[in-house]
C-alpha cells in the first residue's frame, strides 16, 4: 500500500529536477525549508525527525537537493519529507510538505476492531511495519 | 542532481541548425552584460589589467553559450578564480560585479555573493568544521563565494589545523558541484602564492588569477572625487591640492591601503567639516558651504603632523 500523505501524494514519485522546482517555489516565498524522515508511517504520528540543521538563509535548491540526497543515502529504507514552513505572522504553519523517499515495500495497515458495550465498535488502524522495533522496521 | 538551468541568454535559438550563422550582437545585447562591463568601466577607477581579464572571461562565456546552441559542447568551464592584491584594490567590489556578468550569462543561477573569511568556515573542535564549511557552500549555491585572507585556511605551522579539511571539502565541491557555485580566493598577491603553492590540487582547480595592482595617485584622487560626488560633496580647489599632498604622504607610511584608506580619511575630513560648520554657529549657512570640504579639512589630519618626526 503506497502512502499518501502531504501534497503530491497521488502524484507519481517527483524526480530530483521537480523537487528542486518545488524548493526553488517555496524559496521564492520566503518559506524556511526542512527535512524530516521517519520509519513509523502511522497518520497521526506528526512528529518526524529532522535531518541535520533547518535550512535556513538559503538562496538556492542546489544546497537543499544535496541534503535530501544525503539523507537519502542515511536512510535509504525510510520515509523522507521536505518541508517549507511558512514563517510570516499570521501564518506560521507548514505551507508545503511533501514525500521524496519511502521504503521499497510497503506492507500498509491493518484495521484492527474492538468490541465496546451495547454492540459499539471502535476502530484503530495499526501499520503493519510498527510491529518491529524502531531502525528494524522496512 | 543538479537543478535544470534557465540560461539568460534569451536569444539563442537552441534549436538552430547548425551552419546557420547566429546573431552574437543580438546574444551579447540581450544578456546585459555590457551594460554590468560599462558600469565596471565607469565606476571602478584604474585596474586595467582586471577589467580587461573580465571582459575576456566574459567573452569567453558569451561564445561558450554560443558554441553549445551549435552542439559544440566544451564541457562547463572552470570559473573558480583567485583575486589578488593588495588591501583596498576593489577585490570585494569586483567580485560583486562577477557576480553580476557570471548570472547575466546564465553561469550561476542568482548571482549573489557571499563573503567568508576563516572563521566561517574552520570549526574549534573535531567534527565542527565539515558542517560549518557545508553550511555556508549551502547558502553560496547559485551564487559566488568569496573567501577572502584564504591563504589563513591553510596553517603549516600547526598539521593538526582544522583549515585543511574545509580545503578539503570544498575541493570536493569546487569540482563536483561546478555548475552550482563559483568560488573566489582572495588575498594578498605573496601569501596566496605560498597557500597555492603548498595546495597544488587547489591551485590546478582554479583556472582564473587575476592580480589587482596598487593605484597610482592620480587614480587615488580620482577615486576620492567619485566617492565624494556619490556622498554629494565636493572639494575646493585648496582642499584638491592638499588631498594630492595628503596621497602622497600616506603612500609612504605603513597600513596603507589604497582606496580604503582615502574612504576613511574622506570620513575623517567629513567629521572635521561638520564641527567646524559646527564651531562657528550663528553664520548662515548656505548649500556651497554645507557640500564643500575646505583645504583645512584635510590639513588637519596627523598624517600632516607627522612632519619630520617620520
Amino acid at each position: 500500500m503506497r502512502l499518501t500523505q502531504g501534497t503530491f501524494s497521488y502524484l507519481p514519485e517527483l524526480s530530483d529536477a521537480q523537487i528542486a522546482k518545488q524548493i526553488e517555489y517555496s524559496l521564492a516565498n520566503g518559506w524556511a525549508v526542512s527535512i524530516e524522515y521517519t520509519d513509523d508511517p502511522h497518520p497521526r504520528n506528526t512528529y518526524w525527525e529532522m535531518y541535520g540543521m533547518p535550512l535556513f538563509d538559503l538562496r538556492d535548491a542546489a544546497g537543499i537537493l544535496a541534503e535530501v540526497n544525503a539523507c537519502r543515502r542515511t536512510f535509504p529504507r525510510h520515509y523522507i519529507k521536505v518541508n517549507a514552513f511558512d514563517a510570516s505572522r499570521g501564518r506560521e504553519s507548514m505551507r508545503l510538505s511533501f514525500i521524496v523517499n519511502r521504503p521499497p515495500h510497503e506492507p500498509g495497515f491493518a484495521l484492527t476492531r474492538t468490541e465496546g458495550p451495547g454492540r459499539t465498535l471502535r476502530y484503530t488502524t495499526r501499520a503493519y511495519s510498527s510491529d518491529r522495533p524502531e531502525g528494524e522496521r522496512y | 542532481m543538479s537543478a535544470p538551468r534557465e540560461t539568460t541568454v534569451g536569444a539563442i535559438d537552441r534549436d538552430a541548425p547548425p551552419g546557420e550563422p547566429l546573431d552574437l550582437e543580438a546574444a551579447y545585447r540581450d544578456s546585459h552584460v555590457g551594460e554590468v562591463i560599462e558600469s565596471l568601466e565607469r565606476e571602478l577607477i584604474g585596474l586595467a589589467p582586471v577589467k580587461r581579464r573580465i571582459r575576456d572571461i566574459a567573452a569567453l562565456l558569451l561564445i561558450d553559450k554560443l558554441r553549445q546552441a551549435h552542439g559544440l559542447s566544451a564541457g562547463a568551464p572552470a570559473l573558480h578564480m583567485s583575486f589578488t592584491g593588495n588591501p583596498g584594490t576593489g577585490k570585494t567590489t569586483v567580485a560583486m560585479r562577477m557576480a553580476e556578468i557570471l548570472h547575466r550569462l546564465g553561469y550561476v543561477r542568482k548571482g549573489h555573493l557571499v563573503a567568508v573569511t576563516r572563521d566561517d568556515l574552520v570549526g574549534q573542535y573535531i567534527g565542527h568544521t565539515a558542517p560549518k564549511t557545508r553550511e555556508v557552500l549551502k547558502r553560496a549555491m547559485g551564487g559566488v563565494l568569496f573567501i577572502d585572507e584564504a591563504y589563513y585556511l591553510y596553517r603549516p605551522e600547526n598539521e593538526r589545523d582544522y583549515g585543511q579539511e574545509a580545503i578539503e571539502i570544498l575541493l570536493q565541491v569546487m569540482e563536483n558541484q561546478r555548475e552550482d557555485l563559483v568560488v573566489i580566493f582572495a588575498g594578498y598577491k605573496q601569501r596566496m602564492d605560498t597557500f597555492f603553492h603548498s595546495n597544488p590540487g587547489l591551485s590546478s582547480r582554479v583556472a582564473h588569477h587575476i592580480d589587482f595592482p596598487d593605484y597610482s595617485a592620480e587614480e587615488l584622487i580620482a577615486i576620492a572625487q567619485l566617492m565624494l560626488e556619490q556622498m554629494h560633496y565636493r572639494l575646493s580647489p585648496d582642499a584638491l591640492a592638499a588631498l594630492g599632498e595628503y596621497i602622497e604622504r600616506r603612500r609612504t607610511q605603513p597600513h596603507f591601503a589604497n582606496a580604503r584608506s582615502i574612504r576613511n580619511a574622506l570620513d575623517r575630513a567629513r567629521l572635521r567639516q561638520a564641527s567646524r560648520l559646527f564651531e562657528r554657529r550663528g553664520v548662515p549657512l548656505d548649500r556651497a558651504a554645507l557640500e564643500t570640504i575646505e583645504a583645512g579639512d584635510i590639513r588637519a589630519s596627523r598624517v600632516f603632523a607627522t612632519e619630520g618626526a617620520a
